[in-house]
């Protein structure tokens, strides 16, 4: 193996509101060939439609100013490579924004690409078949907002062919972010499946930051986790071949261990044997795990097959408004009259307003995550009434928010402590379009 | 001669989701109690424990290099993230609810 040539990537954000420090540790110390910042899931998404839709130089994460004002001086300093989906729903505006803060920092000779394309709303109609309601579009009686593909690695490719600093995407599948300036350095061939199959396993696991260095692991007296309070953003150490070491920075916070790399492999993966990208379907199944040293994990033998012949999208629909409210009980009894007060808001939302029993009642602190899952016993005596449900319009989504805050003087004994709140939203599902219908874009700014 | 624990004392998992679908991954700390994992945390049993709101097929993939299972349970999540009424509309705390089931360490086909 070419010891000398060791791609050094790292993980700046693994969700759209992660932690800024950890990157900037990374790039402080982490000698990074490249950085990449994931932002966008199902949700985030969603939320980036939502904004451009009450603002059209908005959509991309709320985030993007106040990371790349921290990040930009550090990585051009470093010579490292950031690349980032926090486009989000309006990749342009971002790059745009992106430039104006380099160029106020006095940041000269950055290039900022915007990569689009992913919008694909004029290739779903209302014969469109959607994956989960399982349906056609026009069935589900709501308006579409928008259409994202997941593009792949040659959406990416081009812009670091281009020499931008700074990569700026929407939808992008996650592993690809982290691919892309993997197989351009190591100039992999498109179709060498079992090394991009291995780079995609690099990337998942980078993908969401500190889920790999110690966080969501952590479980007091079966699972510790060192310095949690300061958890470290991993980063990867790739070789020609696409195996990696994965570890952190040794002054951060977190492990990296077997266990923590395991969860990790497998977090939002079906057939593990079967890992569909844009750019690879990659066979998780055959990784072997070792150890190298503290805080060091290798990762070997992931492979691949060739890279499906659609692409998915994810359809934004109107979802209306979500309306969600809250009351607590307290001491003896709390649980029986938090489920009191459940039914008389279920019996008033249905009989006086048309809720058909839609209302969703959940006691917190009894039985609120997967309510019907499990029954545990009547001992709480800390409980709160948690009501939701889902309106077309404000003025209905605001009856619940009423007929909870009236629990106050009209519900069982001493209830308190009410919140209300009313969340416009948008609802997302699956679709499939044919690769060659999508054209990623590139556009190049400079200061 | 049966030996219940509760499988939070042998292993560790991390649940998540795609639209309406939870994925959880279990693992067992130590490589002798894979057989007993593989054997005994079966679809059925979730389904069994669990069926009120995994409502649709749940498929099981055995992963014995690493000690593991992936568990794939379609319609789990009311929905999904962006449509569910839950709380945990991501189903995050799937892995740890799974982890209360007991196994019993005497059993070995």
């Amino acid at each position: 193996m070419d010891t000398q040539n060791i791609y050094r990537i790292g993980t700046g954000a693994g969700f759209s509101s992660d932690r800024l420090e950890p990157a900037l540790d990374l790039l402080r110390l982490g000698r990074l060939d490249a950085i990449v910042f994931e932002c966008v899931g199902e949700r985030t998404l969603a939320f980036g439609h939502r904004d451009r839709r009450a603002d059209p130089a908005r959509g991309y994460n709320p985030l993007l100013e106040r990371r790349m004002r921290a990040v930009l001086p550090l990585a051009q300093a470093a010579g490292t490579r950031v690349i980032t989906n926090m486009g989000v729903a309006n990749p342009r505006s971002a790059a745009q924004r992106t430039i104006e803060i380099a160029a106020e920092l006095g940041l000269v000779g950055l290039k900022v690409a915007a990569v689009t394309g992913d919008e694909v709303s004029h290739l779903i109609g209302p014969d469109t078949p959607l994956l989960e309601p399982g349906c056609r579009l026009s069935e589900t009686g709501r308006e579409m907002l928008a259409a994202n593909a997941y593009m792949g690695i040659d959406a990416i490719l081009p812009a670091i062919e281009a020499g931008a600093d700074v990569i700026i995407t929407g939808r992008v599948a996650d592993p690809s972010l982290f691919l892309a300036p993997m197989a351009h350095h190591f100039s992999w061939g498109l179709d060498d499946w079992r090394t991009l199959g291995a780079g995609t396993s690099v990337g998942h696991l980078l993908e969401c930051a500190a889920q790999v260095t110690g966080g969501y692991f952590a479980d007091p007296g079966h699972k510790e986790v060192p310095d949690l309070a300061y958890v470290g953003f991993p980063l990867a150490e790739v070789t020609a071949d696409g195996s990696a070491i994965i570890t952190k920075l040794e002054s951060s916070g977190g492990l990296v261990s077997q266990r923590t790399v395991k969860e990790q492999l497998l977090y939002e993966v079906h057939d593990p044997a079967a890992y569909l990208t844009p750019d690879v379907s990659a066979n998780f199944s055959q990784v072997q795990l070792s150890d190298d040293g503290k805080d060091r994990v290798r990762v070997n033998r992931a492979g691949g097959a060739p890279r499906p012949a659609q692409l998915k999208v994810t359809v934004a629909f109107d979802g209306g408004f979500l309306a969600e409210a809250e009351i607590s009980y307290a001491g003896p009894g709390a649980a029986g009259r938090a489920g009191l007060a459940g039914s008389v808001v279920s019996e008033r939302m249905d009989t006086l307003h048309g809720s058909n029993g839609q209302t969703r009642i959940d006691l917190i602190g009894v039985s609120a995550l997967h309510a019907s899952a499990v029954d545990y016993p009547d001992m709480a005596q800390d409980v709160r009434l948690r009501c939701a449900m889902r309106a077309s319009s404000m003025d209905a989504a605001e009856l619940l928010l009423w007929e909870v805050e009236a629990l106050l003087c009209c519900g069982p004994a001493a209830g308190g402590g009410y919140r209300g709140h009313v969340t416009p939203s948008v609802i997302t599902y699956s679709a499939f379009v044919d690769r060659g219908d999508v054209r990623p874009q590139l556009e190049i700014l400079s200061t | 001669m049966s030996r219940q624990i509760p499988l939070r004392q042998i292993a560790h998992a991390r649940s998540g989701d795609k639209g309406n679908r939870s994925n959880l991954a279990i693992f067992v700390y130590e490589p002798e109690h894979y057989e007993i994992l593989r054997q005994q945390l079966t679809p059925e049993r979730l389904q069994e424990n669990f069926g009120g709101v995994l409502r649709g097929p749940i498929t099981r993939y055995e992963l014995p290099n690493l000690h593991g299972l992936n568990f794939v349970m379609d319609q789990a999540l009311e929905g999904g993230v962006n449509e569910s009424l839950n709380l945990d509309g991501h189903g995050k705390s799937w892995s740890a609810m799974i982890l209360a089931l007991e196994v019993d360490l005497e059993i070995q086909k």
